[in-house]
């Protein structure tokens, strides 16, 4: 029978691509008796569409103004002079 | 068609966002983008004014993203710092229960994403990641790219993908659980 170490791994692969039939059925019996495993599938697939909707989230509130600096700035247009 | 030069007063700021966000470091992210100006500047007569100039750049700069992981992701995986096998490591104990429980969400989770905290919390624990989990979980949630581009993008196997995320996703729900915990919030 397998344990929460062996279940968690499959569910994490569930979601990158189908699991064998008897890996689902042992998936789902177990996601049936245990809350754990169950919130941690609700969280990935949660985590995913969040993830996906919200890609600005991720970056820092701090970062959402962050610019070249004027140092690297030159440097980019020197190095587009130099192979233009 | 534009000077070059004005390209990075023009969009040399959205692309450093961009790239900041994905890799999370300033040097990287300088250096990404510089790459998409000079292979903008080499594919210049392709693209010939076709389409909005922004939008072009923000391709290239995707690519370049990708490219920079792979050679990240290739010295990372190669300094070996991240070779232990046993996925197990801390999150369960020996009889292969959780040592932790790993929910963090309870009541309705959509409010959560209206938390600053909760963007917080998951900015402070992707950070905390080792840089090659932290790297093909961006690509793979933040991003959307399907699994088997990333595995030909990265050059890595399908199960070698797998093992990265699947540690990824136990540290981040462990890191998460911890601070949401602390802060209150959930």
């Amino acid at each position: 029978m397998l344990r929460c170490r062996e279940i968690s791994k499959l569910v994490s692969e569930s979601m990158e691509h189908q699991l064998r039939l008897r890996q689902r059925l042992q998936v789902h019996m177990h996601l049936l008796m245990c809350r754990l495993c169950a919130g941690f599938a609700r969280q990935l697939r949660f985590f995913r569409r969040a993830a996906g909707e919200n890609p600005d989230r991720f970056l820092d509130p701090a970062a959402r103004d962050a610019a070249l600096s004027p140092a690297a700035r030159e440097r980019i247009k020197a190095a587009l002079r130099d192979s233009g | 068609m534009t000077d070059p030069a004005e390209w990075v007063d023009r969009h040399g700021d959205t692309l450093y966002r961009f790239t900041l966000a994905r890799l999370r470091d300033a040097d990287s992210a300088e250096e990404v983008v510089q790459e998409t100006f000079l292979a903008a500047l080499r594919a210049r007569d392709q693209y010939a004014g076709r389409g909005e100039e922004g939008a072009w750049l923000l391709g290239i700069c995707k690519r370049k993203i990708v490219d920079f992981v792979r050679r990240r992701n290739r010295l990372d995986a190669s300094s070996g710092r991240e070779s232990s096998d046993d996925i197990s490591e801390g999150f369960f104990d020996p009889k292969g229960n959780w040592r932790f429980d790993p929910r963090f969400m309870k009541g309705r989770p959509e409010a959560a994403l209206e938390r600053e905290e909760f963007w917080q919390a998951v900015r402070g624990c992707l950070k905390g990641l080792p840089r090659r989990q932290a790297d093909v979980f961006t690509l793979r949630e933040i991003e959307e790219t399907a699994s088997d581009e990333i595995c030909k993008e990265l050059g890595i196997t399908a199960s070698n993908l797998w093992v990265l995320l699947h540690r990824a996703r136990l540290q981040l729900t462990r890191c998460l659980k911890l601070r949401l915990e602390q802060w209150g919030v959930l």
